[in-house]
């Protein structure tokens, strides 16, 4: 079986930053994405998962090295210092490299 | 204390204070606050259809202006007093200006208990004071800067989840009407009641997270969050006696008055004013003015208004 490299891109953060997010995927050229709720602590304390204000999302993205690096660093520049969020990438194996490529890198 | 709903949020507050394993899905707690705001919108929607709207345009304007000037009063008390940060004040100050609903409910439901009849069509008030104190906030956090995106803003007040459920609610009662919306009463109406017993509990739990908050904040917040709703009671039972309301809608009005919103408010400013301390004001909101308004509140309000009433007279 042939596989390709792939970045797979986590972010978790709070769940009210959900729209915000999304509208910068879409400027960013990002069309795919998985957002399940999550719970769990950090240095801003407890998220119970109990109620909006408490919630917190995980997002995953599989794209190209370049596109994770561009979209960590956006993040880095508008989220890291005023909101709860923590992104970090990894190697994945993917079957399919198109689906993962932007408009833009194809 | 013999209405058995507070005792569910008692029971909420000391489940989650000794840290009980007890929680509810937050899709759970999503479903009954919609429940709760339908309920209100509807019954407020029939109501309002049966008013003469050009009569109620005085109200409209009046209710609104007391929505900007609440978080006006709060926020130089906040800054100077409290010595917190502008942000800080701010986010503060619109939490106050706006309003809880789940404290509204509690009050209807106090009034119902009683027997005291009140201005149906109250809930529009709830949408009116809902949203000028975010604008406000954001005005007095940032005063009129480029940085802030006005259409991103609107879309996050006028499309949050409150205020859709309630206005939709609302306008399905208008057009419906009585007839209308009789067979969604087994479902929403009668079990009115119970629907707000669990949203109690569950607003027990979620203000026990934000009482172990408390002692990092100080006595500040401790008494603005209990002086605050006096001060906005005092002023709502005046507007409400000045408005001729009856003593149920003044009790509505100075409880609406007295909340601080701990929904709409907070999601608004954690897009808008990020560096603004979310646990702060949601201390002060959920941790001490919402436990207390529910708890002793309410009755004092009711209290309150027959007194203003009396005054005005």
């Amino acid at each position: 079986m042939i596989v390709y490299k792939r970045k797979l891109l986590t972010i978790i953060t709070e769940s009210g930053l959900e729209n915000a997010l999304k509208r910068d995927f879409e400027r960013l050229g990002i069309h795919g994405y998985t957002i399940v709720s999550a719970r769990g602590a950090g240095r801003r304390g407890e998220r119970l998962g109990n109620w909006d204000g408490s919630t917190n999302i995980r997002i995953e993205i599989v794209c190209t090295e370049e596109v994770g690096a561009e979209i960590a660093q956006h993040l880095y520049q508008h989220y890291y210092e005023h909101s709860g969020m923590i992104s970090y990438l990894s190697d994945v194996d993917v079957l399919r490299p198109n689906k993962f490529e932007t408009p833009d890198s194809q | 204390m013999k209405d058995p709903i507070i005792l569910f949020f008692v029971m909420g507050v000391l489940a989650g204070v000794m840290r009980s394993q007890l929680r509810l899905p937050s899709q759970i707690y999503d479903l009954l606050s919609i429940m709760l705001l339908l309920t209100i919108g509807l019954k407020g929607g029939v109501e309002l259809a049966k008013q003469n709207l050009i009569e109620l345009i005085p109200q409209i304007v009046v209710i609104t202006s007391l929505g900007i000037i609440l978080p006006l009063i709060a926020y130089p008390v906040l800054l100077h007093l409290g010595k917190f940060k502008r942000v800080d004040s701010a986010s503060i100050a619109a939490h106050y200006g706006s309003v809880s609903v789940g404290t509204f409910a509690v009050a209807v439901s106090f009034l119902n208990a009683k027997g005291i009849s009140y201005e149906q069509y109250m809930p529009l008030f709830v949408v009116l004071l809902e949203m000028p104190a975010i604008f406000i906030g954001i005005l007095l956090a940032r005063g009129i800067s480029k940085e802030t995106d006005w259409k991103e803003v609107s879309h996050e007040i006028f499309l949050g989840k409150g205020v859709v459920v309630l206005m939709g609610g609302l306008l399905i009662g208008w057009i419906s009407g009585d007839e209308g919306i009789e067979p969604l009463k087994p479902l929403f109406f009668d079990q009115f009641k119970g629907i707000l017993a669990l949203f109690l509990l569950e607003m027990g739990l979620v203000t026990s997270a934000h009482l172990r908050s408390l002692k990092r904040y100080g006595l500040f917040i401790l008494s603005f969050g209990l002086l605050m709703p006096l001060l906005g009671a005092l002023m709502g039972s005046l507007i409400g006696g000045l408005l001729n309301l009856t003593p149920g809608g003044v009790t509505l009005l100075a409880t609406l008055s007295a909340s601080a919103s701990y929904i709409a408010v907070p999601a608004a400013m954690r897009i808008s004013v990020p560096e603004a301390n979310p646990t702060l004001s949601l201390t002060a909101s959920l941790g001490i003015t919402f436990p207390f308004n529910v708890i002793l509140g309410i009755p004092l309000y009711f209290w309150l208004s027959h007194q203003v009433i009396a005054f005005l007279n």
